[in-house]
């Protein structure tokens, strides 16, 4: 250990910079990770016996409320609703967070995963302008039960022509998981549709709860069949893939992200290849020596792998530590990324990765290393 | 050193050897049927001018390379024979060696300098920091344990050099040009402390040398000339 450490330490800039270099790439892929878990993180957290229905064309076209009725008669459907997309923002535009109008005692239903108190429930059973609020975005505007909160719909307009809404806030959800998205806000439709001046009858999308997973394809099939030849054509899919749709809107999350870290860790390869053949040719003579002293060619592998692996998984261990700080504040746009953290599984891939770094780097050395005879060595010195 | 093991006798036995090294298409002959005979506890001198292959002799018998044909035989074990990963154990068992640029690694105190032989060993810590203390004692650089090599003098690493050599208690101690790179007083002081090993010790010693003064001190002196050996110097 003293010898590995020795040798590391030996050029002491140089060691330094390339553990620099390593620690930014894993703090980059920790970051990227965290991005891509906002932006599909949502796909995983995706009910797999949910459907969601949209219109054929796109998801803002709108669909008739009673498809409800007739979704609910097709064999395999245990329960439907539905909610809309209301596109408020609260004060400011860059307050924009995700605000639904739905029928609540269905809505909690179907979303097992939102914890909401009984005695919330009930509130909002009882309160028709009433609103239920995620965690996030109730601490982010410090709302609490009981206030009234305004918000300006960039599509919906009152009968008196305000886009301004008013409700009250009557329950704060949290999630039963940490990737339960918390930064929505929820709201009564039947309250939204007697309000609204246009649009009334029709919702966003809806959403499906099959009986058994394994038919859901099927069940999909069927509702669109259901619906084929009307004037509001539908698109059934599971609601993963359409989570997945949605986070395509702004590109190949997954290929961005692999592409942009297959280049950084590239060129982390070549930094860190060089910095310890360079350490590895410099003291060809103390290699020798060592083997003269009867160190196997096993042992100088080792020995030179060793080196190679321990700077790179410092550098990794550091990166992924400072990366995991940096995210573990949270959604750094202020709304935009409500999935935003470093997943646990990718901290364990990003450590795998560090060690694969350290043994592809030091591999080609280290067999030099091995290779290397004695008395050639020796007279190199 | 008992004479047990010895091959006739003889501790080093090099019977007919000969190295030809290949550089290009080119073959260059560098030592020519040699035969060499070294008793246990012995203090030879190799001496020969530079190129005539006293390096290359001290490597085959060292166990650092391969004769071309000949056989190199130590304590009764035919060591040209050994694969790579056994001449490796065989060295660290069998064989001290002492440059004549030290080759001490930098990064390590002298202490861990002389360590380094008994990692290959299954001595325990304990262990191997009495046998350190011992060696270190024996070059009268104690007081020098935790320097680093930048911190010492040549003559004190060229000290810490044969402490390494002798901390496993080899079989033999093959020094190349230990001196070569001292002055005076601190060569004198190198060739009394190997001088001592051999006398109080029984250790055989090999030693390379350029220097006349320095083979004084063996009990015996070869001559290398043009790959052959010989009983007196020749031009």
């Amino acid at each position: 250990m003293h010898l590995i450490w020795g040798n590391l330490l030996r050029k002491k800039t140089r060691t330094v910079l390339t553990l620099l270099s390593i620690i930014v790439a894993f703090v980059l892929f920790g970051f990227l990770s965290a991005i891509k878990q906002a932006l599909t993180g949502g796909v995983s957290l995706a009910g797999a016996n949910r459907l969601i229905v949209r219109h054929k064309i796109s998801i803002i076209q709108l669909l008739p409320v009673d498809y409800k009725r007739r979704m609910e008669k097709i064999p395999g459907v245990a329960a439907v609703t539905h909610q809309t997309w209301f596109g408020g923002i609260y004060q400011d535009p860059k307050n924009f967070f995700m605000q639904n109008p739905v029928i609540p005692d269905e809505f909690l239903d179907m979303h097992p995963e939102m914890l909401l108190p009984a005695e919330q429930k009930q509130a909002w059973l009882k309160t028709r302008t009433g609103a239920v609020v995620g965690r996030k975005t109730a601490d982010r505007f410090h709302w609490k039960v009981g206030d009234k909160v305004p918000i300006q719909s960039s599509i919906w307009s009152k009968k008196d022509g305000s886009f301004l809404w008013e409700f009250d806030v009557v329950g704060i959800y949290e999630g039963r998981d940490k990737n339960t998205d918390t930064t929505a806000m929820f709201f009564r439709y039947d309250f939204f549709d007697e309000a609204r001046r246009g649009g009334t009858g029709q919702v966003g999308w809806y959403t499906i709860r099959v009986n058994d997973t394994a038919q859901a394809a099927e069940v999909a099939k069927l509702v669109d069949a259901e619906f084929e030849n009307s004037s509001y054509e539908t698109k059934t899919e599971a609601e993963g893939a359409f989570v997945q749709a949605w986070a395509k809107q702004i590109g190949d999350i997954a290929l961005i992200t692999a592409s942009i870290l297959g280049a950084v860790f590239f060129t982390i390869l070549l930094v860190t290849g060089n910095t310890i053949s360079q350490s590895v040719r410099e003291r060809t003579g103390e290699l020798g020596v060592l083997k003269a002293i009867g160190f196997t060619n096993a042992q100088m592998l080792a020995l030179v792998l060793a080196e190679s692996c321990l700077l790179a998984v410092l550098g990794g261990m550091v990166g992924l530590g400072v990366a995991w700080l940096l995210t573990s504040r949270g959604d750094p746009t202020g709304g935009m990324l409500p999935l935003f953290f470093f997943p646990a599984h990718d901290v364990l891939t990003g450590a795998a990765f560090s060690l694969a770094l350290g043994l592809v780097t030091g591999l080609f050395p280290a067999l030099q290393a091995m290779r290397l005879r004695v008395a050639d060595s020796l007279r190199r010195i | 050193m008992s004479e047990q093991g010895t091959s006739n006798g003889a501790l080093v036995d090099v019977n007919g050897v000969e190295k030809v090294f290949h550089r290009g298409s080119e073959d260059i002959q560098v030592l020519r049927d040699l035969h060499l005979k070294v008793p246990a506890g012995e203090f030879l001198a190799l001496m020969g001018p530079s190129g005539s292959g006293k390096s290359t002799l001290l490597n085959l018998i060292g166990g650092l390379d391969h004769p071309t044909r000949g056989t190199v035989t130590i304590a009764g074990e035919r060591i040209d024979q050994l694969s790579d990963r056994r001449l490796a154990a065989w060295r660290a068992r069998h064989v001290g060696f002492v440059f004549q640029l030290y080759n001490l690694l930098p990064v390590l105190t002298a202490e861990r300098n002389v360590e380094l032989p008994l990692l290959l060993t299954h001595l325990s810590k304990s262990e191997r920091k009495k046998h350190v203390a011992t060696a270190l004692a024996a070059v009268g650089l104690s007081h020098r344990a935790q320097h680093y090599p930048r911190q010492l003098s040549g003559g004190e690493q060229q000290r810490v050099g044969i402490a390494r050599a002798i901390v496993t208690d080899p079989t033999l101690l093959l020094c190349d040009e230990p001196t070569g790179d001292l002055d005076r007083k601190a060569g004198d002081e190198v060739l009394s402390l190997l001088q001592a090993l051999n006398r109080e010790q029984g250790k055989t010693i090999i030693m390379v040398t350029h220097d006349p003064h320095a083979s004084a001190r063996a009990s015996r002196t070869v001559y290398l000339n043009k790959g052959q050996l010989t009983r007196e110097p020749r031009d």
